[in-house]
């Protein structure tokens, strides 16, 4: 009777301690989520003011700059629109665009002695590499958190408790972010 | 080894250090207490003749089996850690005349950047962000937990280092600050500080008891030298050479710890960047400024990028680099990075 009692204690626990980690780690993926909507946002804010102060002297490169904002404008609406696959698939362009568009500021040595254009530049590779961080960030904490739940004998439960796996970050197949950036550098 | 591999083995190899060095200083100290004091694991049973003409078995009263000497030299150790730990982290910048990084520099404002960058893909709170004014190349981060952290770099590093490698510096100090590095230095200066107690204690009790204790200490261990007198007599011998050999034996084993946990936060700042080669750049450009870092004070040494005493030892890959250094030779360092970089770039030759 007294050994019934400490094995089902001891499995109570267990069930216990369990649950509120994995409770603690769903709450994290979504912050973590959240983090990368912050970065986005940002960069959205980021990009006006940036087009703005290169147009001057980038003006033959009206279609980068064009692509820019309407990868911008498409990516804003996608995010508005709250589809998933439509988010990603928006930031990737605009992702690509951008790319584009610093690499070309190289060309421009008028562009990187400008200082408030420096500063920019520096703004909006913070920006990249946070949203890239975040990412980062979000799929590991995804991969604990999937981890977590598929490991035995907690794959018998977590369904139970209510727990799915969550979704990686991943870049749709045939994203635009996957293929090279083609940059012609000839001057 | 790849980045997560060498993760496991550092955190496996500090936890081994550690429990030696754990072990090293229970034998210090319940052997002191053993020899000197009055504790002793196995009483020996004391037959008294009692009032009814009887002899009657007694064990010695509960005083003797607490380890006064191991408990107070551990307590005043730790107090002693602790104290340094809570006033550590502003002592330290103060020291070394660290400034507020301001977003008005460019460059600063740049480190500012890296470091809120860092602290998204560590998912911890950004540290403050300190710059010392000396044209030496080094940085290091202190603090008692993540939250309240501070990372600081030299004015050097600041106008040597690109983008790239300042980020790969400032994730290895936000690697020390993720794996509680400052937490673990702290318990180990404080064992150090119990470790050197004990072996005062041992010193002076050795010195002036000795001629006094022939009468009533002698006497008390000779009951306890019935038994097995030799196998106490080889105790004491090895537990004597330990004792004149603590201080530096405790120092070695630290200093074992803290090159482990160089690798570890090389390993982990890989992981936080997933790019080995911007700190195989940054390492590769400190290693060049030999020059030491006048500023910062040699107590913070194990939480620096390099140990800012200048490269000397580190440099050397022989037996004293092996037992005296806290960093680990920048050689080796930069292997185990390169090793790191290939296995992320071959991932499918596992």
């Amino acid at each position: 009777m007294t050994i019934l009692a400490i094995v089902l204690l001891v499995l109570g626990g267990w069930v216990v301690v369990t649950f509120n980690g994995l409770v603690k780690l769903r709450n994290q993926v979504q912050n973590a989520f959240r983090q990368i909507d912050v970065q986005l946002k940002r960069r959205h804010d980021l990009i006006p003011n940036l087009v703005e102060s290169v147009r001057g002297e980038m003006k033959f490169e009206k279609e980068t700059l064009e692509r820019v904002i309407q990868a911008r404008a498409a990516a804003v609406s996608a995010g508005q629109g709250g589809n998933m696959n439509d988010v990603l698939a928006k930031e990737g362009m605009l992702t690509q665009a951008l790319g584009r568009l610093i690499a070309l500021t190289e060309n421009y040595p008028n562009l990187k002695a400008n200082d408030s254009v420096h500063k920019l530049m520096e703004e909006l590779t913070h920006t990249e590499n946070q949203i890239g961080f975040s990412r980062q960030f979000y799929n590991d904490v995804v991969t604990r958190f999937n981890t977590d739940q598929q490991v035995f004998p907690t794959n018998m439960f977590s369904a139970m408790l209510g727990f799915s796996p969550a979704t990686l970050w991943e870049l749709p197949a045939d994203s635009p972010e996957r293929e090279n950036v083609k940059v012609n550098l000839a001057i | 080894m790849d980045i997560f591999e060498q993760q496991a083995h550092n955190r496996r190899m500090t936890a081994g250090i550690l429990a030696l060095f754990v072990g090293l200083f229970l034998f210090l100290g319940l052997g002191f207490d053993f020899f000197y004091g009055s504790f002793n694991p196995v009483p020996a049973v004391n037959l008294e003749y009692n009032a009814d003409g009887y002899y009657e078995s007694r064990r010695p009263g509960a005083a003797a089996s607490i380890p006064f000497g191991t408990i107070i030299a551990l307590l005043v150790g730790m107090g002693m850690a602790a104290n340094s730990m809570v006033n550590g982290p502003s002592m330290v910048l103060r020291s070394c005349m660290a400034r507020r990084a301001v977003s008005a520099d460019g460059k600063e404002k740049q480190l500012l950047n890296i470091v809120a960058e860092m602290a998204t893909a560590s998912g911890l709170p950004a540290p403050a962000v300190y710059v010392v004014p000396d044209q030496d190349l080094n940085a290091f981060a202190t603090g008692i937990s993540p939250a309240n952290s501070v990372i600081a770099v030299t004015q050097g590093l600041l106008d040597t280092l690109n983008r790239e490698e300042l980020q790969a510096v400032v994730a290895h100090e936000m690697s020390h600050i993720r794996n509680y590095d400052m937490r673990l230095m702290t318990v180990l200066a404080g064992l150090i500080g119990a470790v050197a107690l004990l072996s005062d204690f041992a010193g002076r009790t050795f010195r002036y008891g000795g001629r006094s204790s022939s009468s009533g200490g002698s006497s008390s261990s000779g009951s306890r030298k019935g038994g097995g007198g030799a196998v106490v007599l080889i105790f004491f011998v090895v537990w004597i050479i330990l004792m004149i050999l603590a201080p530096l034996l405790s120092r070695m084993l630290a200093m074992a710890i803290s090159r482990q946990r160089e690798y570890l936060a090389d390993a982990s700042a890989s992981e936080l960047t997933r790019n080995p080669k911007g700190l195989i750049a940054a390492l590769e450009k400190i290693r060049a400024a030999v020059m030491p870092t006048s500023a910062i004070n040699n107590g913070v040494a194990h939480m620096c990028i390099t140990d800012p005493r200048g490269s000397l030892i580190e440099e050397k890959m022989g037996l004293t680099a092996d037992l005296l250094a806290t960093h680990p030779p920048m050689e080796k360092r930069i292997l185990a990075l390169k090793a790191m970089a290939y296995q992320a770039e071959h991932p499918q030759q596992l």
